[in-house]
């Protein structure tokens, strides 16, 4: 199994009473409640915290994109890259860019292909649709989503392999000169994942036979972890050949504390406000009208019932397995039987999330890296279904 | 009441039909209906009433050529033909309104006159509610001045999302509508709930501005949908108009 340090880079100073005025972290929450001080202080701490991870000896770094709220704090992740790239060593992953919210995917293109370039190939590139809540914030059209997720991505990969220049005509895109300068390092292109929470239209799509795509399930219970990745597997077989382990990944949030207790006792304010204050968000900005078709809705409501409703506790979050949290034989040891029941070939952990501060997060990262990620690395996945 | 089935540009669609009269036309807004309602039985003692469910929302099927308002004019321009209606009066409440005005710009001939109700498709005036960030609970509540006069139905997903993709961005407007509205030269009724919250009654003012010769009814004490919560007032003042229009 691969590991790679993934950071949300959320507003961590952010004042919890906001849910006494507003009723959610994005969208509407004013951004007065952002203090551009504290925010400078902030993207530097976690610059170094993914510098850290580095050192460490993750196989990668993971950063993403957000819009307009205080979960995560890189609306443009190119420009995280770029500030990771040239004192890092590892694999560089931007997990993903929201393709369907740029009205020119062919700014991605360049923007992917100047980090491949400045890092010497070390990008993996992300593909995803963005939260729903941001197509309210860009008011993008969440019933063309998936259409112009596959408008995009054709037109992106195309401007990656194909000599310039080319015409691109599209129902969403027109581009009488596609010729990106600079083309990608990796060659044909750097390696797509594709990140969602569980669309069935994104797995079939993304373990399809020309496509092959590493599958990324986000934050979810592992139940429906499970159900998600055994579907991408399922697809491939409808599609002819067998998903390898290097298809399948997960991301969740972990602590790694000194013993079980101390560790519980440690992140409990913590992941509780990841919970409960930074994902917090109404049923109509999760999924706005058209972002799932009619029938993914239902999958998806289902996997996420128990994420909605009241607050959630840290015993709800670790008894879902949502959350992995304990000593490192306890992390290690879960994650070992994730491997085997998920047939997982990546783990994204999320070692800052909320509120945690910078020392915890070091010390969780470190013991992560030195207790955690060795007897694992090594160990081939060994699937055993169901 | 009957209940037919049409097949019209390779979709089928569902349409209510009742009355005897000149034909009246009525065209939804989000939501299909489900069921004869007051006002189109009000309606039928004069007109001869036909409520169809939008491609894609409610009944009828979903066709893959349906982006825009823009396509459910060409839509319906079929289905008048289709079902060779003449002197029609084109009635239509919200997105409904915003597609007979698409229709009536691009071919006029079959129209006797045109009733928007509570339309959307110009820009709005003053900030309204935002029905895509409202719960179906809240949109209800929001919609009618007295929520226990709406009729008992929950919100379809189907027609959510329908509804999103005619209508989100610009939000439930075309700019260049506004343009050429001045060319309209059917007679024109405006008639607003005088309590909408999703399209403030100033939007009434800006149709009526905007379409030559346009007469304006502001229906009291009704909100988003003042058909349904007030159905006899609201179709007196269609039946009015259109004798108005007759003399």
């Amino acid at each position: 199994m691969k590991f790679i340090a993934f950071h949300l880079m959320p507003y961590a100073d952010l004042d919890l009473s906001y849910t006494d005025k507003y009723e959610s972290a994005w969208v509407t929450l004013p951004n007065s409640y952002y203090d551009p001080v504290k925010g400078h202080a902030l993207y530097n701490r976690y610059l170094d915290e993914l510098e850290f991870a580095d050192r460490l000896g993750f196989d990668g770094l993971g950063i993403n994109e957000h819009h307009q709220n205080a979960y995560g704090l890189m609306p443009t992740p190119g420009v995280i890259a770029g500030a990771l790239a040239r004192r890092t060593r590892g694999k560089i992953a931007v997990l993903g860019r929201a393709l369907p919210l740029v009205n020119n995917p062919l700014v991605i293109a360049e923007e992917l292909s100047l980090i491949d370039n400045i890092t010497g190939g070390r990008l993996i590139a992300g593909f995803v649709r963005g939260i729903g809540a941001e197509y309210h914030s860009w008011n993008m059209n969440p019933a063309f989503s998936h259409e112009r997720f596959g408008e995009a991505h054709d037109l992106i990969v195309r401007a990656w392999t194909e000599t310039g220049p080319f015409h691109w005509r599209g129902k969403h895109y027109d581009f009488p000169y596609v010729n990106t300068w600079p083309r990608p390092y990796q060659q044909p292109h750097p390696p797509i994942w594709i990140p969602s929470q569980g669309s069935r239209e994104t797995i079939v799509w993304a373990a399809a036979a020309e496509r092959k795509y590493t599958y990324l399930q986000t934050y979810s219970p592992i139940a429906a972890v499970k159900k998600f990745l055994d579907m991408y597997r399922d697809e491939a077989q409808r599609a002819g050949y067998t998903a390898t382990p290097e298809q399948l990944g997960w991301m969740a949030p972990v602590f790694v504390g000194e013993t079980d207790a101390a560790a519980r006792e440690q992140a409990k304010p913590h992941i509780e406000a990841f919970a409960n204050k930074f994902l917090r968000m109404t049923p109509e900005m999760v999924r706005p009208p058209g972002y799932l078709s009619l029938t993914s809705a239902q999958g998806v409501l289902e996997a996420k019932a128990s994420q909605s409703g009241g607050d959630r506790t840290i015993d709800d979050l670790i008894a879902g397995g949502q959350f992995i949290c304990g000593s490192a034989a306890t992390v290690r040891d879960q994650l070992a039987e994730h491997e085997r029941t998920l047939g997982l070939g990546h783990f994204l952990a999320l070692l800052q999330f909320g509120t945690l501060p910078h020392a915890a997060t070091m010390e969780s990262m470190e013991r992560f890296a030195r207790d955690v990620i060795p007897p694992l690395k090594h160990a081939a996945t060994h699937l055993v279904r169901r | 009441m009957g209940l037919e089935l049409h097949t019209v540009e390779g979709t089928e669609v569902s349409v209510m039909r009742g009355g005897s009269g000149p034909p009246l036309l009525f065209l939804h807004g989000g939501d299909a209906f489900t069921e004869w309602q007051p006002f189109m039985a009000e309606l039928a003692t004069r007109f001869e009433v036909i409520v169809p469910d939008h491609p894609g929302f409610g009944r009828s099927e979903t066709p893959p050529w349906l982006d825009s308002i823009g396509d459910l004019a060409h839509f319906y321009r079929a289905f008048i033909e289709a079902l060779a209606l003449r002197d029609v009066i084109l009635a239509g409440h919200d997105l409904g309104g915003w597609i007979a005005c698409e229709l009536a710009l691009r071919d006029a001939r079959e129209l006797r006159s045109l009733v928007l109700v509570d339309a959307a498709g110009l820009p709005l005036a003053e900030d309204g509610l935002d029905p895509f960030m409202l719960s179906p609970d809240a949109l209800l509540r929001a919609s009618y001045v007295d929520v226990a006069r709406a009729p008992e139905r929950a919100g379809s997903a189907k027609n959510a999302l329908m509804t999103a993709r005619v209508g989100w961005q610009p939000r439930f407007y075309d700019p260049q509508l506004a343009k050429w509205l001045h060319r309209l030269r059917v007679p024109a009724l405006v008639v607003w709930g005088a309590g909408d919250r999703i399209f403030p009654p100033r939007q009434a003012a800006a149709y009526a501005a905007a379409i030559p010769g346009a007469r304006t009814l502001i229906v009291a004490d009704a909100g988003h949908l003042p058909h349904l919560e007030q159905p006899v007032a609201f179709a007196a003042g269609v039946i009015a108009f259109a004798d108005g229009v007759r003399a």
